[in-house]
């Protein structure tokens, strides 16, 4: 039996800042989780990760991590998808610290 | 200390001016990810988990003031204004941009320094003794032979793609601050009937398959170290395996092939290439002694510092700890602590490392290094200024007295920064040391070398801690696996699995468990947790930590006769 499909996300860093980003449902990016497409079918996922990966001047190292979906928008299902999001534990640094 | 010839300091403008044009052309998109990563993993950039991040070489961990104060500027204009000390000697910045990079290394060159061979599968930044040349206990300073190895190392055509990365450290004294017996290559200075020469180590490493170092020469003369070396290398790069990269280094190749086997090879090898190395090298060697001639130590009364120890207690206590002893009359070695109860160990801010170069260039001869312990050196300080050194450290908050105590934990970055994490590890470092801190125990603990990796590569050295934590993912959760009875010294030990991991909201209180059973079961104060644990062994920590019952069937397990299958 193949596994389900869970509901993921395009995420990648980006070229010159390095950061983490997400691909929206344009195909833009974006610095922000809850402004991502959730994918929730698997040719549609597998075909726009080829494209995002395509993208070499503008991310690096793009795939597709799970999340749950809410009315918030996607969250992480895992820890170090939601160390991503945030930003180290040490220091107020990174996307927790950036205003918006 | 080591100055750059005008052939290093145009090598590095020139390894500078390329790799600006390899960022400009990766920017433009005339070359791939696939194509700029070796380039840019060359040049010690990395792409981590929030950020890319650069580690600069600190060749076996010698700076003088002005290269602090550059690390600092660099800290203060191109990254969030602090750097983290490594491991290995290294600093790294966790916030660069990528187009900032290359002139971020073009700041570093101005100071002679580089990020050459800092990552890729390269011979890396050479460790030494981060007390060479000012210890008590030392036979000579390794920082020489480091230096020519780095010289022969950087760049060398034969080694630039080798099976893996190799690391070399090197002590010159018996008392190993180097962990030479975990290293690619771990080379020991001894003296024998008065000859000096040197014990070369192969074999070592920590990471997925820990293994100790086995002796392949006991006894080389200095001339003929760098040919063996380049032997050594050779016969691994030849015979390393590429099919499997958890397999590559080489231990496993000595593991699979024997030593006896490696040194075989290494002696053909070093049969038909001696003959090549003509004395270049040793005229070299010679030049580069001269450099670090040791500094003129003053001759002055300490009276005053002894005056200052009966009347401060906190001065008292952070000399106790925190000072080690000087071949020189009146001197002392000042272990500054990047640990701080609660802070992230071995991060300093610019500040932090300004007032650092500043007390080296007023009261240390212009001498810094960096321990593998992730702390800062004042090599040379005449006993007569510790108290001008202390109330400086005091006010930027570097007069913590906790080295070699039990808040003085070597941490990797873990899943706060690196992308190969399994799981964090600042956060375990700082909850344990505020928690001992909290509790007194400290000081009644003594010597305590905790190394916590947040992944089973092992950066963090958890497999020589005397407590030793992993921390790995396990269905999705952050989880801790301890060992203890590990030691890093001269006769390096891989600590024991006390058994099941325990959760990131029990593992401090797990540690707290080992340490009072120890408190619990040591003869006196002077048994050390290391020495308690030899001579009582696992069951007694076992028992405190899971239960009675289960320290049975772990003994009952041992007990049961081995079944080959």
């Amino acid at each position: 039996m193949p596994r389900e499909f869970t509901p993921k996300v395009i995420t990648a860093n980006a070229l010159l800042e390095g950061d983490v980003v997400y691909l929206t449902e344009d195909d833009g990016w974006t610095r922000t989780l809850s402004e991502a497409a959730i994918l929730t079918d698997e040719a549609d996922a597998e075909l726009r990760l080829l494209l995002a990966q395509s993208r070499a001047s503008d991310v690096v190292g793009a795939y597709l991590a799970d999340v749950i979906a809410t009315d918030a928008g996607p969250q992480p299902t895992h820890f170090r998808e939601a160390f991503r999001r945030t930003g180290p534990s040490n220091y107020f640094h990174g996307k927790q610290a950036e205003t918006r | 200390m080591y100055t750059y010839t005008e052939f290093d300091a145009a090598f590095v403008a020139e390894r500078n001016r390329q790799f600006r044009a390899q960022v400009a052309r990766r920017v433009e998109g005339a070359l791939t990810e696939d194509e700029f990563k070796p380039l840019r993993l060359m040049n010690g950039l990395y792409l981590q988990l929030h950020a890319y991040m650069l580690r600069v070489a600190i060749p076996y961990g010698t700076l003088g003031s002005a290269q602090m104060r550059q690390l600092a500027m660099i800290a203060e204009r191109w990254d969030k204004g602090y750097g983290h000390f490594t491991t290995r000697q290294n600093i790294q910045y966790n916030w660069p941009k990528l187009a900032e990079v290359p002139d971020i290394l073009d700041a570093l060159g101005e100071v002679q320094m580089h990020a050459i061979q800092t990552s890729g599968n390269t011979i890396r930044n050479v460790t030494a003794d981060h007390f060479a040349g000012a210890a008590a206990d030392e036979v000579a300073d390794p920082r020489p032979i480091a230096e020519l190895i780095r010289q022969w190392s950087t760049d060398h055509p034969e080694f630039q793609a080798l099976p893996r990365k190799f690391k070399v450290a090197v002590t010159g004294s018996p008392m190993d601050r180097a962990v030479t017996l975990a290293h690619d290559i771990g080379l020991r200075i001894v003296r024998r009937a008065g000859q000096i020469g040197y014990q070369v180590l192969v074999g070592g490493g920590l990471g997925r398959t820990p293994m100790i170092g086995k002796v392949l020469h006991d006894f080389l003369p200095e001339e003929d170290l760098l040919p063996y070396l380049e032997a050594v290398v050779s016969v691994w790069n030849s015979i390393g395996r590429r099919d499997n990269k958890f397999k590559s280094r080489i231990k496993i190749t000595v593991h699979e092939h024997g030593i006896e086997d490696i040194r075989a090879r290494v002696e053909a090898r070093y049969a038909l290439i001696r003959p090549l190395f003509t004395g270049i090298d040793q005229q070299m060697l010679g030049a580069i002694r001269a450099d670090f001639a040791p500094p003129v130590f003053r001759d002055a009364p300490v009276d005053g510092y002894e005056a200052a120890r009966a009347a401060d207690p906190v001065f008292r206590a952070w000399a106790d700890t925190n000072l080690s002893a000087h071949r020189a009359p009146g001197y002392a070695i000042v272990s500054i602590s990047l640990k701080a109860h609660g802070e992230t160990p071995g991060d300093a801010t610019a500040e932090q490392m300004r007032v650092m170069a500043d007390l080296a260039e007023r009261y240390g001869h212009d001498e810094l290094r960096i321990s593998h312990e992730q702390n800062v050196i004042l090599p040379h300080v005449h006993k007569s200024d510790l108290q001008a050194v202390h109330a400086a450290l005091r006010e930027v908050g570097l007069a913590t007295a906790n080295i070699g105590l039990i808040s003085d934990i070597i941490a990797c970055p873990g899943m706060d920064y690196c992308a190969l994490a399994t799981a964090r590890s600042i956060p375990i470092a700082q909850e344990i040391a505020l928690r001992f801190d909290a509790l007194k125990l400290e000081h009644e603990i003594g010597e305590m070398k905790i190394k916590i990796s947040g992944c089973i590569n092992a950066c963090g050295h958890h497999h020589v801690g005397h407590i030793g934590i992993l921390g790995l993912d396990r269905a999705g959760v952050e989880s801790y696996q301890i060992t203890i009875g590990g030691d890093g010294g001269p006769d390096a030990q891989l600590g024991d699995r006390t058994g099941p991991g325990f959760a990131a909201e029990d593992i401090v209180p797990a540690i707290e468990t080992i340490m009072l059973a120890y408190l619990d079961l040591r003869t006196d104060p002077s048994e050390t947790f290391l020495a308690a644990y030899r001579r009582v062994g696992m069951e007694p920590f076992k028992s405190a930590l899971y239960g009675e019952a289960e320290a049975a069937r772990a003994a009952k397990r041992k007990a049961e006769p081995h079944v080959a299958a």
